[in-house]
């Protein structure tokens, strides 16, 4: 397959991943503010932008200010316009290689949130835009499944989804807990029904509680949300069930290629899977969870450019002899 | 159904002159009268939306989010006779092989114009010859794998040439598609017409293109070079490289290491052996051509000299689709070929000749007159159909560059029928075949029929609002 187009479906890929990710996260708070006090409102959406790595638009903390350049501002790189048109992009790149349904779908998401504003949603149904977003990324990934072969191409699509999700879901973790554990220290603990709100938020922006509650009824721990959003196997957003995906893909795409230059990336996406596989909840919270969470960010960004240098743009030097 | 169609000087390909059907339109005709109307009308709206699903489409240059449309489509069959079709696929193949030589003679001893078969300085100040092809040889001295001659028909029934399209002719997806809609269309003509086949053309294409590789690589890799998606033609592109089962490439893919061209793959490099190239010679290599070209790939002219990679069509086969060359290129098969054209040129008048400027001058109300390096019906006056100050305008250029136009008489291109608005009437059309050549002329039976679909208009374009219609090849 040639470089670039594995490269564009990789890409259509993971900005799809990320346009899922925000408008989930972007719901649920949105939904949650109804409940709480502004106060803790204001911190959430804190720690939304900071898991999404990006930063409130300038002079405007409200949520309204940030809902709308988190979705349509499209000078904003973090936005949800922003990616779809990037996903978009990619998908015209490649046109011939994925099906007409899966085009036509993406092309249909793009232009419906293209055409709408924050002032079309904001006072009436901000939830049935964010929902009717998720579930145009949802309805483009059963097409994929449904209609297109599952072959390299494919796999190229599955390591773009899942290292965007595994960065993502360490990301919102690592946002969750260094604002957990300081409230912590400082003694300020929040009011029981805040704190248990926050908690649900945060499963619910991540489509696990219904699923944590299936595992571990509806107490919430903290520790028990760690170790469920890490190292569940078979939730689907989980670490753990990422971490396996990628190195299942990476593998199906060794198989094909036949590359001799595989065995860097190989080896880090088998090591990250083998870490979360045979790591322990408690062993990770008696050290710094922080670092930990850092580190398997640090292991997605390698493992990304690992799989850049090799297979998309791989200097001349290594391919020409 | 027949109301609004009235009979002219133009030779009409359902009617005889005294209003009766020509024998191979008989039963289309006999059809057509027991038809309803809302029949038609939903027949058409079942083409439209199958062109649309399959995504037929060519994009339209300067919309932001990239519009595409469907290409006009007229809903009833253009149809040629077998014994027509003979004709036309001798000529063709005539003209083809001789221009080929033609090439092969110019780029290399001159022979013809040593012998003053046409004059040298139509060569030279040729924008689309290239010097940097003198002496170079290409495999198996074929020049011109793919080629679209553009027919009309003369108001005595003759097909005759009106251009040849030596260099990246596009539609052919169009001829396909046609088919394939109309047979999902007309199911029941299909049976009772006996209608020649033209669905091998991908694979025909594709034999044509192998033949160009070197003979000790077996199992060569073919790749299709697009300029990208917002080529207009990228819809064909992609159609083609899918029928054929190649890799559609665009220039970043490529590289050239040691005079030998690769494409980027996810295994590594792999070489390529023969390019299907869409891109104008300008735009194929920037250290050799235009150096502000992003599409080439830098050091494809060597590898290519080198001899170590095929091109299809060869660099410089532009000379030999020169609209002035076209004059001379019935002496040039009677040169080459020592035979008498099997089909005949329109009249041409050149302007760089005094006596022919001045009668053409003092005529450009009755002519038409077009710029020698444009197609796509860009760059022309015609005559009957122009302003006073359209004419001034072409005036004054003529009289500054008259090498760079050309004039022919105007001519009455023959009409068909044509669905339009609910009933049928007649519309001007042309033909396009495409011919494969790979030491001998190949053509599927059939071609791309061209519509003007407005009333009176003999410009039949896609890019001037033409439309298309399936041609059919019958034996009777």
């Amino acid at each position: 397959m040639l470089s670039r187009v594995a490269d564009s479906l990789y890409w259509m890929s993971r900005y799809l991943e990320r346009v899922e990710h925000s408008a989930r996260l972007i719901d649920a708070n949105v939904v949650l503010a109804l409940d709480q006090a502004p106060a803790f409102a204001e911190q959430r959406w804190a720690r939304l932008l900071a898991s999404l790595h990006a930063t409130a638009p300038e002079g405007a903390s409200d949520a309204r200010s940030i809902t709308d350049a988190l979705t349509f501002d499209r000078s904003n790189r973090a936005s949800i316009i922003t990616s779809l048109g990037a996903a978009r992009d990619n998908a015209r790149q490649v046109r011939e290689q994925i099906s007409s349904e899966m085009w036509e779908q993406l092309n249909r998401l793009f232009l419906q949130v293209s055409q709408i504003g924050i002032e079309d949603i904001w006072n009436i149904q901000p939830h049935a835009f964010f929902r009717s977003v998720k579930e145009g990324a949802h309805l483009f990934q059963g097409l994929t499944d449904a209609t297109m072969n599952q072959g390299e191409g494919w796999h190229f699509m599955e390591l773009g989804r899942f290292i965007e999700r595994a960065s993502a879901t360490a990301a919102l973790l690592d946002a969750q807990f260094a604002h957990y554990n300081r409230t912590e220290d400082e003694e300020e603990r929040p009011q029981a029904m805040n704190q248990y709100l926050d908690w649900v938020g945060f499963l619910k922006s991540r489509t696990a509680f219904e699923a944590y509650c299936q595992v571990y009824t509806a107490d919430l721990q903290p520790e028990r949300i760690a170790e469920f959003l890490l190292l569940n196997p078979e939730f689907p957003h989980s670490l753990r069930f990422a971490a396996g995906r990628i190195n299942r893909a990476l593998q199906a795409i060794v198989r094909v290629t036949n590359s001799r230059r595989s065995g860097q990336a190989e080896r880090l996406t088998g090591r990250l899977r083998a870490t979360l596989e045979y790591a322990q909840i408690d062993e990770i919270l008696s050290g710094n969870i922080r670092a930990y969470l850092a580190e398997m960010q640090e292991q997605c960004a390698q493992i990304h450019s690992t799989i850049h240098e090799v297979y998309f743009a791989p200097p001349l030097a290594a391919v020409l002899n | 159904m027949f109301t609004r169609y009235q009979l002219d000087g133009a030779y009409d390909e359902m009617f005889k002159p005294d209003a009766t059907p020509r024998t191979h339109y008989e039963r289309l005709y006999q059809r057509l009268l027991r038809l309803p109307p809302d029949e038609l009308t939903r027949r058409e709206q079942a083409a439209e939306l199958s062109f649309l699903q399959q995504g037929i489409t060519f994009t339209v240059y300067g919309s932001e989010e990239g519009t595409e449309r469907i290409i006009p489509h007229d809903l009833l069959p253009r149809i040629v006779t077998g014994n027509e079709w003979d004709t036309i696929e001798r000529g063709l193949a005539q003209r083809i092989t001789a221009l080929n030589l033609f090439l092969k003679d110019i780029y290399h001893e001159a022979r013809c114009l040593a012998a003053g078969v046409l004059p040298r300085e139509l060569i030279y100040t040729c924008r689309h010859f290239r010097r940097e092809m003198r002496g170079v040889n290409v495999p198996r001295d074929i020049y011109i794998s793919v080629v679209g001659t553009d027919l009309i028909r003369l108001p005595d029934g003759r097909f005759a040439v009106l251009e040849d399209n030596l260099r990246v002719p596009s539609g052919v997806s169009y001829m396909l598609a046609n088919r394939q809609v109309m047979r999902h269309v007309f199911p029941l003509m299909f049976r009772n017409y006996g209608v020649r086949p033209i669905d091998h053309y991908g694979q025909a294409l594709l034999q044509t293109l192998r033949a160009l590789a070197p003979s000790q690589r077996p199992n060569p890799t073919i790749v299709l070079l697009t300029p990208g998606v917002f080529n207009s033609a990228y819809y064909e592109h992609t159609f083609l490289a899918r029928q054929m089962g190649i890799e559609l490439v665009e220039g970043r893919d490529l590289l050239v290491h040691d005079q030998v061209v690769y494409m980027r793959t996810t295994a590594g490099l792999q070489r390529v052996d023969v390019i299907y190239r869409r891109v104008d010679d300008d735009f194929l290599d920037p250290l050799a051509f235009r150096a502000d070209s992003t599409l080439g790939v830098a050091g494809l002219f060597n590898a290519y000299r080198a001899g170590n990679v095929a091109l299809a069509n060869a660099i410089g086969t532009g000379v030999a689709d020169d609209k002035a060359l076209y004059a001379y290129v019935p002496a040039i098969i009677r040169y080459f070929l020592d035979e008498e054209p099997i089909l005949p040129n329109v009249e041409t008048f050149l302007l760089t000749d005094e006596t022919q400027r001045q009668y053409v001058l003092e005529h450009l109300d009755e002519l038409v007159v077009k710029a020698v390096g444009e197609s796509g019906g860009y760059g022309m006056l015609i005559g009957p159909h122009s302003t006073r100050a359209e004419q001034e305008e072409f005036r004054a250029r003529i009289m500054e560059q008259p090498r760079n136009y050309i004039a022919q008489p105007t001519l009455a291109l023959s009409r068909a029928p044509c669905f339009i608005d609910g009933q049928i009437e007649p519309r001007h059309i042309d033909l396009r075949p495409y011919i494969l050549y790979s030491g001998e002329a190949k053509l599927v039976p059939g071609g791309l029929t061209r519509v003007a679909l407005t009333r009176g208009s003999l410009v039949v374009n896609s890019s001037q609002g033409g439309g298309s219609k399936d041609t059919w090849v019958v034996d009777p």
